[in-house]
């Protein structure tokens, strides 16, 4: 179970815990949290959904394009869903690897990845109302139905 | 029969999490612009569709208990 869908506060350590391996000479976490102001508007809170079944199989593949691309890497992942206050930590991921670069590149593409194909929603709530998110400004469209090979594999 | 899927936006727009009918034969862009069609839906461009689980594409053809979801542009991390 290194890739999941949480409903309670994440297990920061636990998460850490499952990458845990005596080849690592490495452990990057990064650990997505929520943020009061973006570009001067307040943030109350947020709420995030997903479509749980396809969340974690697309969580998986992150997790094997990551293996596939840095030898030795062992990844675990864990976003929360439902309503997060500010300063929560709405996702934390871990990269074990042999070297420190890698755990480093490694995790870094995971968090831009589960930005691009992950299937899961955030609706910010304001002072002064509410809206669902999308990629940040709705600047990616997919004239085909579905991201490019470019925007899959990076 | 096929169980099509909202999530987001669209959920609210279509006001329901899921919808039964009977899309066998369809191709998913067919599908996907009656659905935005009934709902007044903007900005389909932007959604991507997945069929039991797995991104699909705009040509292909949606199978008997075919599980359909519509994937507004994601926002997660």
């Amino acid at each position: 179970m290194n890739y999941e869908i949480s409903k309670e506060p994440i297990d920061i350590q636990a998460v850490i815990d499952k990458v845990v391996q005596r080849e690592a000479g490495a452990i990057t976490t990064f650990i997505g949290t929520v943020r009061e102001l973006t570009k001067g508007k307040r943030t109350l809170f947020l709420i995030y959904e997903t479509y749980e079944a396809m969340a974690v199989k697309k969580l998986q593949q992150i997790g094997s394009e990551i293996e596939e691309r840095w030898e030795g890497a062992k990844v675990a992942i864990t976003h929360r869903v439902g309503r997060l206050d500010i300063t929560d930590v709405a996702v934390v991921i871990a990269v074990s690897t042999p070297h420190r670069n890698d755990a480093y590149e490694a995790n870094r593409y995971a968090i831009e990845r589960i930005k691009e194909i992950v299937p899961i929603w955030k609706k910010e709530h304001w002072e002064d109302g509410e809206e669902w998110m999308g990629n940040q400004l709705e600047t990616v469209a997919y004239p085909k139905g579905h991201p490019e090979e470019k925007d899959l594999n990076e | 029969m096929n169980k099509v899927l909202f999530f987001a936006h669209i959920r609210d727009a279509v006001g329901q999490e899921s919808l039964q009918l009977e899309a066998a034969g369809k191709t998913v862009a067919q599908l996907k612009a009656e659905i935005a069609e009934k709902y007044k839906l903007e900005k389909m461009e932007t959604v991507m569709t997945a069929i039991n689980e797995e991104f699909a594409m705009n040509e292909e053809i949606i199978q008997k208990d075919d599980v359909v979801a519509f994937i507004p542009p994601v926002s997660g991390g």
